[in-house]
């Protein structure tokens, strides 16, 4: 029999629930994530828009640049005060 | 296994020592293990397992065990010290005073890595049995343990082979790697390397590549997520380039040479392994570029105008320089003979990187060649004075650089502000010099997003 190493990370991933997904947003608060890509404003801009229209409040937030993982405050930052984020992740 | 109390013998047939003691070890009692005839004492340990783990070196080896623990060993035959051991007088009297034994087969550099791989206990690493059906090759693509092409099944004694080529600790944690970020060990390197092809005097070098790749200044996770095109570089001075056998001439940046290409390709096999990062998951690269496969040369110090980038960037001797490339473009200069004329002619084509209309977003390393680099040495140019002179020619009329100007909606929003701009961030151009004695061209090697907003180059030293 022949034997190999396991050449990954070994990794065991605790698995996480993902939350229920809310039937609607009117009262709601929905973060938008902007990740510092080009023209990544025009399309949150518009969503923030339609989402106020619809009773939503929204709260927008930036990381310093596309290239990098969000910062660990950030991140906390989002999941203390929204219930629903949006990320604009293109140009 | 318990070892019996008294006498305890190892020996070989094949050792004239052992053959020539054979009467001395039945006279005392002793219990003798044999490494090559299981028929010649009542000991058998053809399987050498009781030789490797009772660290014998040489044959014969006489022990003295008390309450199954060893209290006193001598090698070889040397009266005075056998009857010092033993205890008893006279012992072989037709012998002559000494004689020095034998190698010990477990020591045997041809048995020596089965054997720790069996009875040693220095590897943490899961051990997966591969089924008596399956293919070997076709098992590693399977589990998703490759990049496409085929490894070398990292067995234990490979990857026991491999890490002779450190003094580190298998077990320490040479870095963290994105993009799961999980701890990686001396040996989970030496697995990876082992696959990618490596000799152990290779490991050094990968060491010192992942610990740079995964620095945080490198931001591998967003160069491995982003869609650009681009990977780490791996860019080795010092002379453990030529002692490990690495191209720095002919076809530098291409096939061919192990060390080259093992080193980069092992760099990748870690961050897809053990960090997690595949394409098409993590890795989002629209196109990519072959060098994603792996993508590592050694400068070339000697007739180079410029100092070792690494002892430019203060770093002298072992090292190795990783940079987010995204591929190689030719510069074609034929006819210049001075360095003004050389210099724009590289400046012209280090404009167009990335786009001709974008001004320090994307760095790039520009790779001399001996032919071009003659002419910048034979003028006085050092890099600085190299680098000083691009800086002035990359200025970049703002009014070329607006969205729409030329025909091109790609370009800087209105109200830049400045009527030039650099193309190129401070230290955002890597000069290095590389590649075969014929040939006017050079290479820019594209670079990724820059500066604290993506990626900086990190030198690491490489150690032993």
């Amino acid at each position: 029999m022949r034997t190999v190493l396991d050449p990954t990370g070994e990794r065991r991933p605790a698995t996480r629930e993902l939350l229920p997904r809310p039937d609607a947003l009117r009262g709601r608060t929905v973060g938008l994530l902007d990740i510092s890509k080009a023209r990544g404003d025009v399309v949150l801009d518009r969503l923030e828009e339609l989402l106020r229209a619809d009773g939503v409040r929204v709260l927008r937030y930036r990381k310093p640049t596309f290239a990098r993982p969000a910062p660990v405050d950030l991140r906390h930052e989002i999941a203390e005060h929204c219930e629903v984020v949006i990320e604009a992740l293109a140009d | 296994m318990q070892l019996p109390d008294g006498l305890v013998a190892v020996v070989k047939r094949d050792c004239p020592t052992c053959t020539l003691v054979e009467p001395v070890l039945r006279g005392l009692g002793a219990a003798v293990w044999c490494q090559d005839d299981p028929d010649w004492f009542d000991g058998d340990d053809t399987g050498l397992e009781l030789s490797y783990r009772l660290g014998i070196e040489t044959v014969p080896t006489l022990l003295r065990v008390e309450g199954g623990r060893e209290t006193g060993r001598v090698v070889g035959w040397s009266r005075e010290q056998w009857e010092e051991l033993t205890g008893a007088a006279g012992l072989g009297p037709g012998l002559p005073e000494h004689r020095p034994g034998c190698g010990s087969l477990s020591v045997d550099p041809s048995r020596v890595d089965e054997l720790e791989a069996r009875y040693g206990d220095g590897l943490a690493s899961r051990r997966v049995a591969l089924a008596d059906l399956e293919d070997e090759h076709e098992a590693l693509f399977d589990r998703g343990w490759t990049d496409g092409l085929p490894v070398v099944p990292p067995t234990p004694e490979r990857v026991l082979r491999l890490l002779r080529g450190t003094t580190r600790d298998p077990r320490e944690v040479v870095a963290v790697v994105p993009p799961d970020l999980v701890a990686c060990t001396v040996e989970k390197v030496a697995v990876n390397a082992v696959m990618a092809g490596c000799l152990p005097e290779h490991l050094p070098v990968v060491l010192a590549a992942v610990e740079a790749a995964c620095a945080e200044e490198f931001a591998l996770h967003g160069l491995l997520a982003t869609t650009y095109f681009s990977g780490p570089v791996v860019v080795v001075n010092g002379p453990v380039a030529r002692r490990v056998g690495m191209n720095s001439g002919v076809n530098a940046l291409g096939q061919g040479n192990r060390a080259n290409a093992t080193i980069g390709r092992a760099l990748q096999l870690v961050v897809r392994n053990v960090g997690g990062g595949r394409p098409g998951e993590v890795d989002r690269a629209t196109l990519g570029n072959p060098g994603k496969y792996t993508c590592c040369f050694a400068e070339r110090e000697e007739d180079s105008p410029f100092a070792p980038l690494a002892a430019d960037r203060g770093m002298p001797g072992d090292a190795v320089t990783v940079f987010a490339g995204a591929g190689v473009q030719p510069v074609v200069d034929q006819l210049s003979r001075d360095p003004e004329s050389l210099a724009r002619s590289f400046a012209a084509c280090l404009r167009v990187n990335a786009h001709p209309k974008l001004p320090m977003a994307f760095d790039a390393m520009l790779v001399v060649s001996p032919e071009h680099g003659q002419v910048f040495r034979e003028a006085g140019w050092d890099r600085a004075r190299l680098l000083a002179e691009l800086d002035g020619l990359l200025q970049l009329p703002a009014g070329e650089l607006v969205r729409g100007a030329g025909g091109m909606a790609e370009g800087l929003p209105p109200g830049v502000g400045a009527e030039q701009l650099p193309k190129f961030r401070p230290g955002g151009l890597l000069v290095t010099h590389a590649g075969g004695d014929a040939g006017l061209f050079s290479a820019i090697i594209g670079g990724w997003v820059s500066g604290e907003t993506g990626s900086v180059p990190v030198t690491r030293e490489v150690r032993g």
